[in-house]
């Protein structure tokens, strides 16, 4: 295990700059995760620090030792793919052990096979290992791609995606595992996703990453409580954050202010009889565990979450008010942060 | 992934039995030919030139006898005071007022073309695997122009470049020897070869080979652990192609051998020649000419099925 610095990384691919002008550092044991849209500059933050991309400018450190030149074989890091990626042609078994036989860091056989055993057990593969790799289930081939990371004890592990392509159940039962590995292990790990739940769930910093560059960096509450601009704010939360017009209702907002954004949490709604209303509910959706609140306000829509047992109704007319809500100016900059 | 959502409807039992009908009256119609040669070795030479042609006869070797022997024509006296024919061959032949003279050129003519065949096959696939690999994986400069020049060299008649390419080997050596032949036929394979097998190479996903240098190997082991055991379908159906092309190439062995070097489809034609009209000797000698191609395309049969992988990549 080791830290990872990225200084003023540059990667252009043609016209277009995927990541630019980058610096990022990772303690030893940290579990980063980079958030951002598809494009975004994710996946090229992995390859540049696994190798199979090379900078144009900038350097990576990887425990104390700049790499920026070697070969992905020499770098010590592992790295799970998008995609499952096992070897179709090989066994769970030989496909873990792959890592192990390499001529750069060759084991002896009994070594290989206790190391196998080891890692098939903690991402419980280990009553398949003689199977070919292609007769797996989807999440049991993405166990073995992560177990093929972890059989080896590199500087870092690097995954892209890792759980995107599984179902629903699945990435959150891996989601836990997946923290719990790296929490035992007390491994350095560099998590790529545009799942933002992922990202809140498992980090204990998230960086956010647009167009290339790092918008912010900082501990999941960092993140969402206090999201340097627009971007950030609109990546986290669900439903998504509503970003209304500075004076459209009611609020002490500082001077400069251009958008008012509002969470569920910074929102107060309350029905009214008669009198003066904000706006009205357009529709409910039910969840289950929760409700979507529609209002119409103003010309703007608002979604919000609200109670499952909510009094709500289609057609009734609110009252809104803003509870402490983010403030952002023209540029997009949150005020006070 | 469920079976559902790759189910087809499945076809009726006419439709089934329309195309079964189908396929076997076209493998029967196909099969003639073959059917007909390899009938026609086993037939004697009165037989094979029956009118209406004998379907029903008995078989008789005499065509690999006359095959693999050259024969002399003597008088009945000289034959009758040879000792005791020692072999069926030496039987028929002198029946026929001969005796056997000699080994004909057949079996070196047909090792020629073993050699020749396979080896300019295994020097184009392995040639073909290296260049498609890099015009897969690598950025080459002015790639579709080399790609269209490698094409373009299938784009004209073999016939047509005979003639320099006869005047060059005689020029540097490469007249009638088996080398000059291998090189020829790598030379025109070898475009074929680098296409398909691109084409191939192209299909297996990139992060094969990047797992693999992460995981500790150079390029050239991720190639050859990871990329060729993916590859071995493109590359078998690429050998056949390219070791049907050489096996049956005509025009330019026809051109550039003419001792040494022959390969078996310039000299089947000739056998004809010696003694008559002997059609059960040529059909013996293009029946053995068939064997290997046959071999060969049965051995690699199970690789040229497979076709998809049910990869453990998914897009």
């Amino acid at each position: 295990m080791a830290d990872i610095s990225l200084r003023s990384v540059t990667k252009r691919f043609g016209e277009t700059e995927a990541v630019s002008e980058l610096n990022l550092h990772i303690a030893n044991g940290e579990f980063v995760v980079l958030l951002g849209p598809t494009g975004a500059g994710k996946t090229t933050t992995l390859r540049l620090i696994a190798g199979l991309e090379r900078p144009e400018q900038g350097s990576i450190v990887i425990a104390g030792r700049d790499v920026t030149k070697l070969e992905p074989a020499v770098r010590d890091v592992a790295f799970v793919f998008q995609q499952y990626s096992l070897y179709p042609h090989l066994t769970v078994y030989e496909n873990l052990a792959f890592p192990l036989r390499s001529p750069t860091r060759k084991r002896s056989e009994a070594e290989i096979k206790a190391r196998v055993a080891e890692i098939a057990r903690l991402v419980r593969i280990d009553h398949k290992l003689e199977n070919k790799s292609t007769r797996l289930s989807g999440g049991e081939m993405q166990r073995v791609a992560i177990g093929r990371a972890l059989v080896r004890r590199p500087a870092i592990y690097l995954m892209d995606e890792p759980l995107s392509s599984l179902d629903a159940k699945l990435r959150a039962d891996l989601r836990l595992e997946l923290k719990r590995i790296q929490t035992e292990l007390g491994s350095t790990l560099l998590y790529v996703t545009h799942d933002q739940i992922e990202a809140m769930t498992m980090a204990d910093r998230i960086g956010i990453l647009a167009e290339g560059q790092l918008v912010q960096i900082g501990t999941p509450r960092e993140i969402y409580t206090q999201p340097a601009n627009l971007h950030v704010a609109a990546r986290l939360g669900q439903p998504a954050i509503n970003l209304l017009p500075a004076g459209l209702l009611p609020d002490a907002a500082p001077a400069g202010t251009k958008t008012v954004g509002a969470r569920t949490e910074h929102l107060t709604i309350e029905k009214v009889a008669n009198g003066h209303a904000d706006g009205t509910v357009d529709w409910i959706e039910h969840l289950g565990d929760q409700n979507h609140l529609h209002l119409t306000v103003g010309d703007r829509k608002l979604v919000t979450l609200t109670d499952p047992d909510t009094a709500f109704q289609k057609g009734d007319r609110v009252t809104v008010r803003f509870r402490a809500p983010l403030y952002f100016d023209g540029a997009g900059n949150r005020i006070g942060g | 992934m469920s079976a559902a959502a790759h189910s087809v409807v499945e076809p009726s039992t006419t439709s089934k039995r329309v195309a079964a009908t189908l396929v076997i009256v076209y493998a029967v119609v196909s099969m003639i030919p073959l059917f007909w040669i390899f009938a026609t070795s086993f037939k004697t030479p009165p037989d094979s030139i029956a009118y209406p042609p004998k379907v029903v006869f008995t078989p008789s070797i005499e065509g690999y006898c006359n095959l693999f022997t050259t024969r002399t024509r003597q008088t009945a006296e000289y034959i009758n005071s040879l000792p005791p024919a020692t072999s069926f061959c030496d039987e028929t032949t002198r029946k026929r007022n001969m005796v056997i003279a000699g080994p004909s050129n057949f079996l070196p003519r047909f090792l020629n073309s073993i050699v020749i065949a396979f080896g300019s096959t295994f020097l184009a696939v392995f040639l073909g695997t290296l260049a498609a690999y890099g015009f897969s994986r690598f950025k080459v400069p002015l790639a579709d122009d080399l790609l269209f020049f490698i094409l373009s060299t299938r784009f004209m008649p073999p016939i047509a470049v005979a003639i320099p390419i006869y005047l060059m080997y005689r020029e540097i050596g490469l007249s009638d020897t088996a080398l000059g032949m291998i090189l020829l036929y790598t030379a025109v394979n070898v475009s074929l070869a680098v296409w398909l097998l691109k084409g191939f190479i192209d299909e297996i996903p990139r992060e094969y080979e990047e797992a693999a240098m992460i995981d500790g190997y150079t390029r050239l082991q991720a190639f050859w652990r990871v990329v060729l055991p993916q590859a071995t379908t493109g590359i078998a159906a690429t050998a056949i192609f390219c070791l049907i092309f050489a096996w049956n190439e005509y025009a330019f062995a026809a051109l550039l051998t003419s001792g040494t070097a022959q390969t078996a489809p310039p000299f089947i034609p000739t056998i004809i020649g010696e003694g008559g009209q002997d059609w059960p000797a040529v059909a013996a000698g293009t029946t053995i000419f068939l064997v290997p191609i046959l071999v060969f395309t049965i051995l690699l049969r199970k690789q040229l099925l497979r076709g998809i992988t049910f990869g453990a990549v998914r897009k």
